[in-house]
């Protein structure tokens, strides 16, 4: 029988691309929203997942994400080297600098400080240049994002193209002269201003003075070492805050999550076509269910058990339901692909498919289940009613 | 000729049905008494209203009876649970439908494997089977077809071929050329009297086509849920 359900639903052509149409859209809207929800959050943590190579991340204990930067004593270093089982620990400098460009006017800047001599916590793709030119007098290294958007030297002309900055330029950090050696390529954080590399004593030295700067710890395990019991020793030993890797990013999504009213927004779109979806589809399945209702009684007529009909009904929900999330989930990554190079965060992952295809598998459940009520319910009398 | 003598293929005695309670309480069928006996082609005919498609559901076991006894080859349908009710109605009973009742996305070899296909058998065997039946009642050239491109005789062939294909012992139809003009509805009726009458099938027409009557062994008429009249054809004379 799984033949003849099939062909009942494919047949009926009108029919059947409408019941495709409303899966695909609910599927397509609830993955596309998702992705870009999921690439949005993922921004968040953006900056620790390319600050590669510590395991560690030591903090004040009362900072929440990776941008509520609460400055440490320098000393604090020294204390976390001294913890058994820490490989190696390097200080790292984040935080909001003014840069004056050359037209005079400033744009606040991300100043990322990083360890003189390893350049540890350095940004994951060089463009132009090399990490090791930071080493050079007043050396910063820009992304390539900001090199060409908000730092770039205005049009010479009206209307013409802003001039990206490059390599020997220079910029002014807090009043300091700072030469651009090299431009990187890293992932898009939340925050939107241009990220500048520069070697920790010199991120102190364009900061304005305080009397603690220090912004992190980075710290690498030795190998072998239990990660979370290490967290736990520098804790007690510092009295700071230590996170793994992972653990500092679900830390900084989380505070988002909780603080902000991202996921709300997003949510609610994502609810939208949910409920768009299982209308349209719900309502289509059911009218192609009751449009074949005399022939669903014959059938039971001619001795098909309420079984075999249950079964005709959930293969034709499942077919429908695969194939409509099937081009949902490929409209949206063509939306993706061919919105990879915009300001656009979207992330698509095998988890999130998931989600959007069990979304999916869920109305279209509510849709055979409408159907195969009123499919069970049929009195088989009624094929004598012409 | 069917002997008097031919096993009993349904014996109805007092079989009585009601529709709905109180003020839109409808009697449709007052204590039917109706034996058919295998081999034998039976017209119950009527006028609209009078209980017929009732009877014929009750008969093949859709629909449940209030009071009486009503046995379909010595099984009292009412009385089977439900699965193996159903499960006899796909054995023992073919129907012919008044509409027809073709799926239209199936060919009509498809159409006509059904029957096969709920009992379980394989697509490629049933489809084999559905074409030989398709060569019996003469349209075997349009297997393939869907039944949108078929004429009204054409698909109650189909419809034939579909109540036959799984050796049913009794066969009811509903208003078989209902659809059909004169000429159609009479090659309707020759063919089957032609392919599903036979001594051991038992056939239950419901008709109130006067033109198809000379196709019955016997004419049971009805009337305000109640047997009217008995008319055996194949003596020409009236049982009651």
């Amino acid at each position: 029988m799984r033949s003849v359900a099939i062909k009942m639903l494919v047949g009926d052509r009108a029919r059947y691309l409408g019941i495709l149409m409303g899966l695909t859209f609910a599927s397509l809207l609830i993955t596309q929203q998702s992705a870009i929800f999921t690439g949005l959050m993922a921004r968040t943590y953006g900056f620790i997942t390319d600050t590669g190579l510590p395991d560690i991340w030591v903090m004040d204990p009362k900072v929440m994400f990776i941008d509520d930067i609460k400055p440490l004593q320098d000393t604090m270093l020294h204390r976390v080297r001294g913890v058994e089982g820490v490989e190696w620990a390097m200080p790292l400098y984040k935080g909001l600098l003014k840069a004056k460009l050359s037209n005079g006017s400033f744009q606040t800047c991300n100043v990322i400080g990083l360890d003189d001599t390893t350049l540890v916590g350095g940004p994951p793709e060089i463009v132009k240049g090399s990490l090791s030119d930071l080493r050079q007098a007043d050396a910063v290294i820009v992304d390539e994002v900001g090199a060409t958007g908000k730092l770039a030297r205005p049009a010479t002309e009206p209307g013409g193209e802003p001039t990206p900055i490059g390599i020997g330029d220079t910029l002014e950090l807090n009043d300091h002269r700072a030469i651009v050696v090299g431009i990187c390529r890293g992932t898009r954080t939340f925050q939107s201003q241009p990220v500048i590399y520069t070697t920790y004593s010199r991120a102190l030295r364009f900061a304005p003075g305080e009397r603690k700067l220090m912004s992190f710890v980075l710290v690498k395990a030795k190998p072998g070492a239990d990660q979370d019991a290490l967290c736990a020793r520098i804790a007690g030993a510092t009295g700071l805050a230590a996170y793994t890797t992972q653990q500092f990013k679900d830390l900084t999504y989380d505070y988002f999550m909780k603080y902000t009213g991202i996921p709300v927004n997003f949510g609610i779109a994502v609810l939208l076509g949910f409920i768009v979806g299982t209308a349209i589809a719900g309502q289509t399945f059911f009218n192609f269910t009751m449009d074949n209702i005399k022939y669903f009684a014959a059938l039971k007529a001619m001795g098909a058990r309420d079984g075999q009909l249950l079964r005709m009904i959930v293969l034709q929900a499942l077919i429908v339901g695969a194939v409509g999330w099937g081009i949902g989930i490929g409209a949206a990554s063509l939306f993706g692909f061919l919105l990879k190079h915009t300001e656009l965060s979207f992330l698509l992952t095998w988890k999130l498919m998931g989600v959007s295809g069990l979304a999916i598998l869920v109305i279209c459940g509510i849709s055979a289940l409408l159907s195969l009520r009123t499919v069970l319910r049929a009195e088989p009398a009624i094929v004598f009613k012409g | 000729m069917i002997a008097t003598a031919a096993p009993v293929a349904v014996s109805c005695a007092g079989v009585t049905k009601t529709y709905g309670a109180g003020q839109s309480r409808v009697t449709a069928l007052r204590g039917i008494d109706l034996e058919v006996r295998e081999g034998e082609l039976l017209m119950l005919v009527g006028p609209s209203g009078c209980g017929k498609t009732t009877l014929i559901s009750v008969i093949a076991g859709i629909l449940d009876h209030d009071d009486g006894e009503c046995l379909v080859f010595g099984e009292n349908l009412r009385a089977l649970p439900q699965a193996r009710r159903t499960a006899f109605r796909g054995e023992r009973i073919g129907f012919v439908f008044q509409q027809f009742n073709l799926i239209p996305t199936l060919t009509i070899a498809e159409n006509v494997a059904v029957p096969l296909l709920i009992q379980g058998r394989t697509w490629r065997s049933s489809i084999a089977q559905a074409r030989e039946f398709l060569d019996r009642v003469g349209i075997g050239d349009r297997w393939a077809a869907l039944p949108s491109k078929l004429s009204g005789g054409q698909q109650q062939r189909v419809a034939i071929a579909r109540s036959l294909v799984h050796g049913p012992r009794l066969i009811v139809c509903d208003e078989p050329t209902s659809s059909l003009d004169h000429e159609t509805g009479h090659k309707v009726m020759e063919l089957m009297k032609e392919v599903a009458a036979g001594h051991d099938r038992a056939l239950v027409v419901v008709t109130h086509d006067a033109r198809i009557f000379e196709f019955a062994d016997r004419i049971a008429r009805m009337d305000d849920g109640k047997i009217t009249g008995l008319t055996d054809r194949r003596n020409k004379e009236p049982e009651r």
